[in-house]
C-alpha cells in the first residue's frame, strides 16, 4: 500500500501516460494501415513522422470551440469530460508487476478486490458519454449516431460479461492481481477449451465495445455523418477520439491480465536470464502493443458489419457462445476436478 | 484515480474553451443537416428497437450481477450451485427463446 500523495502522483503519471501512448498510437496506426495499403503514412513532421501527433494537438487545441446553438450546454460540455475521465479511470485497477516492483512503490493504482467489475463499471458509464453527447448537439444525426453506439456498447457488454465468468469460475476472485497470480491455463486441461472459447468471444466483445472494426458502426462517416460526434469539433472531439484510443488500451490490458497471465512473462526464458518473467511492466506492454496491432491489422482487413447484423450478431452468437463456455466450465469444475 | 482523470478532463476543457478564434455565427452554430436549413430539432420519436434492446440489457446484466459471486463462491459448494445456475439460466432462456421467436432482436 502506498500513501495517497503517492497514489495520487501515479494516478496522474498513468493518465499522462496514456494521453502520450494515445497520441503516437495515431501515428504508429496510420504508419501501419499505411505499410498494410503500401504506402508510408505520415513521415514528414519531424524524423519519421514522429512529432505528428504534437502538431495534431496544438492544431486542435487551437481551433475554434464551437457551441451549437440548439445544443444544451451543460451536456454538450459534460459529455466529453464523462468518456475521458472514465475512460481513463477504469486503467487504475489493471497490475502491472508484483508488489512493491516499482521503485520500492506498486506497480498499479488500487487494489480493489473487485477490480474487475470496477472496469466493468467505469467503462459502462463511457456509454453516458457517448450517448449523451449525441443527445446533446439536438441534432438528428448525432442523436441516431449516439442511440446506435449506445445500443451496440451495451450489448456487447453482456458479452463482456459473461466471457469473464468462465475466468472467474476458474479463478474464484474478482481481484485482478490474485486472477494474475493465479496460472489459468495450469489448472486442468479439460479447461482449455472454454478458457480459448471465452478468450475469443471476450476478445470480439473488446473490440465492438470500442468501436474498432468491423464494429465502427457509430463512425460510419459514409452513412451517419460522424455520428455522435457530429456535432463537436475541437478539443472536445479529440477527447472523444482520445476516450476511445484510451478504451482500446483498457481492452488490450484486461484481456491480456485476464487470459493471458497478464504481468508475467514466459517461465522458460528464466533459465536465461533469472527473473525475466517477473519484470514489471514489460510484459504487460509487450502484450497490449500485441493486441493494438491486431486491433490496427482487423481495421485495415475486414469490412463493416451492417447494423442488424452486428446485433444479431451480438446477441445471439455470441451471447450464448460465452454463455455456454461458462456453463461447461462450472461443469467441469463440479464434476471433474 | 477519478480526481487525477477528472483533472486532466476538466484541464483539457479549460484549456480547448480558452485558446482558439471565437467567430460564431448563426449559420455556423447551425444544426447540421447537410446543407439545407434544420427542419424541426432531434427530439422527436425514434425506432423503439433501442428502447427494447436496452430492456434486454437491463434484464441480462442483472443476471450477469447475479452470476458474478456465484461465480467467485462456486468452489465452496460446486455441485450444488451448479445445479442452482441451471435452474436458472433455464428460467432466463425460456424468456430469451420468447424474445427470439418475437423477433425482437431482428432489425428491420
Amino acid at each position: 500500500m502506498d500513501p495517497p500523495v503517492v497514489t495520487f502522483l501515479k494516478a496522474l503519471l498513468l493518465c499522462l501516460v496514456l494521453l502520450g501512448v494515445f497520441a503516437y498510437m495515431t501515428v504508429i496506426e496510420r504508419r501501419i494501415l499505411a505499410r498494410m495499403q503500401n504506402r508510408l503514412g505520415p513521415n514528414r513532421v519531424g524524423p519519421l513522422g514522429l512529432l505528428q501527433p504534437i502538431a495534431d494537438a496544438i492544431k486542435s487545441i487551437f481551433k475554434e470551440d464551437i457551441v451549437v446553438s440548439a445544443a444544451d450546454r451543460f451536456v454538450y460540455y459534460l459529455a466529453p469530460f464523462i468518456s475521458i475521465t472514465f475512460a481513463l479511470s477504469a486503467f487504475g485497477a489493471i497490475p502491472a508487476g508484483p508488489a512493491d516492483s516499482l521503485f520500492g512503490f506498486d506497480p498499479w493504482i488500487v487494489d480493489l478486490d473487485i477490480g474487475l467489475l470496477y472496469i466493468f463499471a467505469a467503462t459502462s458509464i463511457g456509454v453516458y458519454g457517448i450517448f449523451l453527447g449525441g443527445w446533446a448537439a439536438n441534432s438528428k444525426y448525432a442523436l441516431l449516431g449516439g442511440l446506435r453506439s449506445s445500443a451496440q456498447l451495451i450489448s456487447y457488454e453482456l458479452g463482456l460479461g459473461f466471457s469473464a465468468l468462465t475466468v472467474l469460475l476458474i479463478a474464484g476472485t474478482l481481484n485482478l492481481r490474485e486472477i494474475v497470480d493465479l496460472d489459468l491455463w495450469a489448472v486442468h486441461p479439460l479447461l482449455w477449451l472454454p478458457l480459448a472459447v471465452a478468450f475469443v468471444t471476450f476478445l470480439i466483445s473488446g473490440i465492438a465495445e470500442v468501436n474498432r472494426t468491423p464494429f465502427d458502426l457509430p463512425e460510419a462517416e459514409q452513412e451517419l455523418v460522424a455520428g455522435y460526434l457530429t456535432e463537436y469539433s475541437s478539443i472536445k472531439w479529440a477527447l472523444f477520439q482520445m476516450a476511445e484510443y484510451v478504451n482500446m488500451l483498457t481492452v488490450a490490458a484486461v484481456v491480456s491480465t485476464l487470459f493471458l497471465g497478464g504481468w508475467r512473462g514466459p517461465a522458460l526464458l528464466d533459465g536465461l536470464i533469472p527473473g525475466i518473467s517477473r519484470w514489471p511492466l514489460v510484459w504487460l506492454i509487450l502484450k497490449m502493443a500485441l493486441f493494438m496491432f491486431l486491433f490496427i491489422w482487423l481495421r485495415a482487413t475486414l469490412p463493416r458489419f451492417r447494423y442488424d447484423q452486428l446485433m444479431r450478431f451480438g446477441w445471439i452468437y455470441l451471447f450464448e457462445i460465452a454463455l455456454g463456455a461458462a456453463l461447461v466450465t462450472g461443469a467441469v469444475i463440479a464434476f471433474v476436478i | 484515480m477519478f480526481l487525477a482523470a477528472g483533472f486532466i478532463g476538466a484541464a483539457a476543457l479549460l484549456v480547448g474553451g480558452l485558446l482558439g478564434p471565437k467567430r460564431a455565427g448563426a449559420t455556423k452554430l447551425a444544426a447540421y443537416e447537410s446543407g439545407v436549413p434544420a427542419s424541426g430539432n432531434a427530439r422527436e420519436r425514434f425506432p423503439v428497437h433501442f428502447y427494447l434492446v436496452a430492456m434486454l440489457f437491463i434484464i441480462f446484466d442483472i443476471e450477469t450481477a447475479f452470476f458474478y459471486p456465484l461465480a467467485v463462491k462456486f468452489k465452496a459448494a460446486p455441485e450444488f450451485l451448479f445445479a442452482q445456475a441451471i435452474l436458472f439460466v433455464i428460467i432466463l432462456a425460456v424468456g430469451y427463446l420468447y424474445i427470439l421467436r418475437k423477433g425482437v432482436l431482428n432489425w428491420k
